[in-house]
């Protein structure tokens, strides 16, 4: 797995998200600054970490969504290259245009930063065949502004498609208004692209990778990831 | 040549901001507030004088960058 880690002034989780990474495939990531406008040769993931690109002026991840690199991306979108986008990576992508709806204020408006449940809503994707269909995990969660709303017809089109993968639940995979901690649409926390190539979540799953963090629940996705790749290459 | 470009929330998003605002407003007591939304405002300095240059410029200025269409609306104003 050759993984590229997009880098924007104001990202805070790319050292993170690169960790996560080398730790699942053994490989360093390329870390590609914004200005950049083309991808490393080979790249076959890229990922959009999460931060506060551009101090979330005008709108979380509205600038940083026409980087030059950003053109790069799409063009590696389409070709059906594989995209993660995790917190304002996720709203990043939105603003590109990658993938439908947008996050607002979460609907408490408090900054959460805490431990919550996912629900995996299938298991036959790149983005998580490293679970099973149902299986609950624990990761954390750091935003603001990760209440994702679409409008009717798109999150039909979604659910229609099965296009959400993860899911805010309670700690035994119940999806209620209690577990959705930010209000989300159908308790949206993960989603993915037309194609099925681009995933965006609030949650990081890159911060639950080692002992070391407590917890390990995020390490299945990592692992789907390269399992899938090289199944490919 | 100056303009303003006014984003508001399209009606039926929810606006919590607005929502605490209103709720602020009302517990100073200033009279006859009913509900309050947010939004933002720019002023843009222009270096041409075609006014219609300028509102197609401002347009694909929202429609890129100033607005999230999918849930804001935008007003382009050319002040002269």
């Amino acid at each position: 797995m050759k993984s590229a880690v997009l880098v924007f002034p104001g990202i805070n989780r790319e050292r993170d998200m690169a960790r996560a990474l080398k730790l699942a495939s053994g490989r360093e990531s390329a870390m590609v600054w914004h200005a950049e406008t083309s991808l490393p040769k080979g790249t076959d993931l890229v990922v959009v970490p999460g931060g506060f690109s551009y101090g979330d002026y005008l709108r979380c991840g509205a600038i940083a969504a026409r980087a030059p690199v950003m053109d790069a991306v799409r063009a590696f979108a389409a070709k059906g290259g594989l995209v993660l986008g995790v917190c304002n990576g996720f709203q990043i992508l939105c603003e590109a245009g990658l993938l439908p709806g947008v996050l607002m204020r979460n609907a408490r408006l408090k900054f959460i930063c805490r431990d919550v449940h996912l629900r995996v809503e299938r298991s036959d994707t790149p983005f998580t065949r490293g679970y099973n269909a149902g299986q609950v995990i624990r990761v954390p969660v750091a935003h603001g502004e990760g209440n994702y709303e679409a409008d009717e017809e798109t999150l039909k089109r979604l659910e229609g498609e099965g296009r959400v993968l993860y899911r805010y639940c309670s700690p035994d995979g119940v999806i209620d208004e209690r577990g959705n901690i930010n209000g989300a649409a159908h308790s949206i926390a993960g989603l993915v692209s037309e194609g099925g190539n681009v995933l965006g979540m609030m949650p990081h799953p890159e911060n639950h990778v080692e002992d070391i963090m407590g917890c390990t629940d995020g390490r299945g996705l990592f692992a789907g990831l390269v399992a899938h790749l090289e199944h490919a290459a | 040549m100056k303009a303003r470009v006014t984003v508001t929330l399209k009606s039926g998003i929810l606006d919590p901001q607005g929502k605490a605002i209103e709720g602020a407003l009302k517990s100073l007591g200033v009279d006859g507030v009913a509900s309050v939304r947010q939004g933002k405002v720019f002023d843009i300095e222009l270096s041409g004088s075609d006014k219609a240059k300028a509102e197609a410029a401002l347009k694909d200025a929202a429609d890129k960058l100033l607005a999230n269409t999918v849930i804001e609306n935008y007003r382009v104003e050319v002040l002269g």
